[in-house]
């Protein structure tokens, strides 16, 4: 068993909960330990830094500060926290005056930073930690035949932290591919979903969300597999209405984060999966697989 | 600075992560690369050329260094690396700050978000989203209606907002940065 102190965000509250129950249901089996932060705040996002940046940076640093006192690795599952959890810890130690104005606002709280946090994205945590051929000996529901696209969205591997690739990444379609599913070409699986102005720009963010379902299915997928973001989730599962009648289309995508395509595969049940949230439902496209009858129309098509 | 007073250019650099827009070579590679591109009137290249000539109004009047979605994409391209994403959050910081009024709804959303933040320690998505719609235009919520239906019955709409302790503990940090010199 691994342990990581653990940073939801504020999304996995209300929009992100599908993704986030099935990120708890996982843990155990994948033998990783995900403490909650106690009393945790919001991470500030990107909006924030349109307002003020070093008041960003310092509601950062409180999550900072509290995650570090645990000594033990952050983990996050949401892209946007995650870019503005890295772009604190690094800009503090680069920009000095930025540092001490943190500091003193912080020790006048009782809390202290010091700089020693390790931030990560749980898909990186399962991709490197729990590791692909761990994750392939551990399922029990084989997603065979299951043509999926792979969405990574873009705060998940930018600015560019080192995890996978910037432009063109394909962890999660190597994680698919462990899970039995076949990842199909999906040229737009960085770009964005722009559900950061989703509320104010609807129809600009709901032409870039048509932009990547149009390429999902174009694709040939059957289903859309995306990172465990929860603002990717909704924008691609419930924005999907509006897209549809914004753009006289007729799409019915199902949208499964990876920690639900996980839990489908490990053989949870669908409670556990959480599959009741989804707004497009993956039931029906899922129903082979948990009768069993997508395994045995492959193993017959093998003989 | 120019007879005393600080130029728009220092201004800018003196915001955390933006000290790079100097060595900007106007290569384009922002705008050729930015999500929304199409909407600004001024692209990327654009805001940064204009910064630097002291064109203050034209960039804060305008809306769009609004459209930045915070893809990074061009972050990651830069190859000066000048972070021209956080560039246009500065600059929104800064119309913000000393009242410039962009016909964009987006400064209304980014204030909602800030004052969710401050009255409830984490963002209260529902309770955060109304503030916005009544702020600026509530029919435009009606449109937004099947959606929040869809939310709600999918039990990922939570009609009142959590409790968080930390969130006094967060309002003594405002407190204490403003009072302690925010740039």
């Amino acid at each position: 068993m691994k342990y990581y102190a653990y940073y939801p965000g504020c999304s996995m509250e209300a929009t992100g909960a599908p993704v986030e129950k099935a990120i708890h249901a996982i843990a155990k089996p994948l033998d990783i330990e995900l403490m909650e932060l106690e009393d945790w705040t919001c991470c500030g996002s990107s909006p924030f830094s349109g307002v003020d940046k070093v008041k960003a940076m310092a509601i950062t640093a409180r999550v900072l500060a509290q995650a570090e006192k645990t000594g033990l690795d952050l983990v996050t599952p949401c892209s946007s926290c995650y870019t503005i959890l890295r772009e604190a810890n690094e800009l503090m130690k680069e920009d000095h005056k930025l540092a001490w104005q943190v500091h003193e606002a912080l020790v006048s709280v009782g809390l202290s930073y010091n700089g020693t946090v390790n931030i990560r994205h749980i898909v990186e945590v399962i991709y490197n930690d729990v590791g692909l051929e761990a994750l392939a000996a551990k399922v029990k529901r084989p997603l065979t035949g299951l043509k999926v696209a792979c969405y990574h969205g873009c705060q998940q591997v930018r600015p560019d932290y080192g995890f996978d690739d910037s432009e063109l990444p394909n962890w999660l379609d190597n994680m698919a591919k462990s899970l039995g599913a076949e990842p199909v070409n999906f040229p737009l699986k960085a770009r964005c979903c722009g559900s950061s102005l989703v509320i104010s720009e609807t129809g600009m963010a709901i032409d870039l969300i048509h932009k990547l379902l149009q390429n999902a299915q174009d694709n040939g997928a059957q289903c859309i597999v995306s990172t465990t973001c929860p603002l990717c989730h909704t924008a691609l599962d419930a924005y999907q209405s509006q897209v549809n009648s914004q753009f006289k289309t007729k799409y019915n995508l199902p949208v499964l984060a990876i920690s639900q395509f996980i839990a489908i595969a490990l053989g949870l049940d669908e409670k556990a999966a959480a599959l009741d949230y989804n707004v497009v439902s993956a039931k029906k496209l899922l129903a082979p697989y948990f009768s069993g009858k997508a395994s045995l129309a492959k193993a017959e098509s093998a003989t | 600075m120019i007879n005393g007073k600080t130029t728009f250019l220092n201004e800018v650099a003196s915001i955390p992560a933006c000290d790079k827009i100097n060595e900007c070579v106007q290569c384009g590679v922002c705008s050729g690369s930015c999500t929304t591109a199409e909407h600004w009137e001024y692209p990327p290249r654009k805001i940064i050329a204009m910064v630097r000539s002291g064109m203050k109004d034209e960039v804060l009047n305008s809306n769009s260094i609004w459209y930045c979605v915070s893809c990074y994409l061009c972050t990651a391209r830069c190859p000066r690396n000048i972070k021209p994403a956080n560039i246009m959050h500065a600059l929104e910081a800064i119309a913000l700050k000393e009242g410039y009024k962009p016909p964009t709804k987006t400064t209304t959303m980014y204030r909602s978000f800030a004052n969710s933040i401050e009255k409830n320690g984490r963002i209260y998505e529902f309770g955060f989203m109304l503030d916005y719609f009544l702020k600026t235009n509530p029919f435009a919520a009606l449109k937004m209606l099947p959606l929040a239906v869809n939310l709600l019955k999918h039990k990922r709409m939570p009609l009142l907002p959590k409790s968080v302790k930390g969130k006094d503990q967060l309002n003594k940090i405002f407190h204490n940065i403003t009072t302690g010199g925010s740039r």
